[in-house]
């Protein structure tokens, strides 16, 4: 951290003056690989609706946690949202419903539950608002560490297992009929993505949390050739947006977490209108 | 690279065969194949036929190890008997046309280690485009996948499924929703495959017209196999006109 503060005080930045903001700036550079490289795969994989699921499953570990007076929430959130992830999966290999009628029972059973939970014995709801919102500069620099770790366990899982994934993504048959067998990995990808979501949620705010596992894939989709401009884009897109997203929150004074969105939103319409000529 | 040696008669202990023997698949009490049989030798091309729901996929599935059966499948060569390495060109298949992934992305996620969303190197992007070649298909390699006509995706998949070599080629419906241009120039290019790689091909079909010109051996499949021979002598026997037409004698 030493380094990174002596870095930033190097910038000629104003809003690099505060601790907190060098905490922030650093979080979302960690952050936004993160979200850039496994929404290429939540997007390949149609499971945009599946993450935003995931979201919901993790307010409901908050407020369990919250009840059992845990000062941490957040790690009882990522637990639940892991343990959500495995129970869908198991689910949906034995049941003939659509995937997308599955996670809605999830995802409303998890929201029920994490309300039910919230305002038992007629609680206020106003301490679960930080999490909706979610608040950026409160990332200490511990968090960002468990952050960068997460990173680096994302990146091995893409090195390693990403071949098989994307081929069982875009067609199953074909990835089984060359003898790839990718149910672990993929409940791993989803492991992934269950702590992810509910780690940042507090920083990023659930509301918008999916628009960063959907939107950076999604814009780069619509320009991208092949796999290499598919990630590259979406990684950069990621980063643009999250180190833009929080500077215009610091000076407009609203929330970092949909100013992001807000920005990769743009970056989607910029990129839809020059999606013809990546044809 | 398997090296396959040409059949001399119906000598099968000394060349590289494919053979099916009392072969049982059941989807709970119902039999969906009863006892087939089916012996293929390196070179040849042969044609599954058969009614809808004759077992034909069923009979694939079996093959390619995704549908558990009672009975033996079982590939030797030399005499030897070898783990069975199929090449399979799946039905008309699908690909979200938004999806941005290339052929030489494809192949890599194939058959290389090395992740797909680093650069390729150099010698890779040769070996595919050695391997497009066999199809025909150089100028593929860049395009994305949901990019390519039906046709073009069929040549790509085809090269994809020899690569690495496979013992035998399975394709699904390799004619469904190809124009007759189409079709000659597939089973051109599937004539000039097995004579290069000596290689035996085994294809589903519903078309009969491409069958006397371009394939040896004719399986007629409906549970059982009613009949195999040469093109002429299963679609001009009483078992076809069966099979074919509701049971409304010789054709």
């Amino acid at each position: 951290m030493t380094v990174w503060y002596w870095l930033t005080e190097q910038l000629p930045f104003s809003f690099l003056e505060m601790t907190f903001m060098k905490n922030a700036l650093l979080a979302v550079i960690v952050m936004a690989p993160l979200f850039g490289i496994l929404s290429t795969m939540i997007v390949t994989g149609k499971m945009s609706f599946f993450s935003d699921a995931l979201g919901h499953s993790g307010f409901t570990g908050i407020a369990i946690g919250v009840l059992c007076g845990l000062a941490k929430p957040t790690y009882m959130a990522v637990a639940l949202a892991v343990l959500f992830a495995l129970l869908f999966s198991f689910v949906r290999a034995r049941t003939n419903q659509a995937a997308d009628t599955i996670i809605g029972v999830f995802s409303s059973t998890a929201v029920a539950l994490g309300i039910f939970i919230a305002t038992l014995g007629g609680g206020s709801f106003t301490k679960f608002n930080q999490f909706l919102i979610g608040d950026i500069l409160s990332v200490t620099p511990g968090e960002i560490g468990l952050l960068a770790i997460v990173l680096g366990a994302v990146i091995a899982l893409w090195v390693i297992a990403s071949n098989r994934l994307v081929l069982t993504a875009i067609h199953p048959q074909l990835a089984s009929s060359r003898g790839l067998k990718v149910q672990s990995w993929q409940t791993l990808f989803t492991a992934c993505v269950a702590v992810v979501v509910t780690l940042a949620m507090s920083w990023v705010g659930l509301m918008v949390i999916n628009s960063l596992l959907v939107l950076p894939a999604a814009a780069s989709r619509n320009v991208a050739k092949n796999l290499r401009q598919y990630h590259l884009f979406s990684v950069l897109l990621a980063l643009l947006g999250s180190i833009a997203g929080l500077v215009t929150a610091y000076y407009l004074g609203s929330s970092a977490g949909a100013a992001i969105s807000l920005y990769l939103a743009l970056f989607f319409a910029v990129t839809f209108l020059l999606r013809k000529r990546a044809e | 690279m398997v090296i396959h040696n040409h059949c001399r008669g119906g000598d099968c202990n000394h060349a590289c065969c494919l053979k099916i023997e009392d072969l049982t698949v059941k989807f709970g009490s119902e039999i969906v194949l009863d006892h087939v049989g089916l012996h293929m030798h390196c070179g040849q091309i042969a044609a599954l036929i058969g009614p809808n729901g004759a077992g034909k996929s069923t009979l694939i599935r079996a093959i390619l190890g995704q549908q558990p059966y009672e009975g033996s499948i079982a590939f030797s060569a030399d005499g030897k008997s070898q783990q069975l390495r199929i090449g399979y060109v799946p039905q008309s298949p699908t690909f979200d046309r938004g999806d941005p992934v290339s052929v030489l992305d494809l192949f890599r996620c194939c058959v290389s280690k090395k992740p797909a969303f680093l650069p390729a190197g150099k010698a890779m992007r040769e070996k595919v485009l050695a391997s497009l070649a066999t199809v025909h298909g150089e100028g593929l390699i860049d395009k994305r996948i949901g990019a390519l006509s039906g046709g073009e995706l069929q040549r790509v998949l085809l090269a994809l499924a020899l690569e690495p070599m496979p013992h035998i080629l399975i394709l699904d419906e390799p004619l469904s929703g190809v124009d007759v241009e189409g079709m000659e120039l597939l089973m051109e290019m599937l004539d000039e495959i097995r004579k290069k790689f000596d290689l035996s091909i085994l294809m589903t079909t519903h078309d009969f017209s491409m069958l006397e010109r371009y394939v040896d051996k004719v399986v007629l499949l409906q549970k059982k196999v009613l009949r195999t021979g040469t093109p002429l002598d299963v679609l001009s026997s009483q078992e076809f006109a069966q099979a074919f037409h509701m049971g409304g004698g010789a054709v």
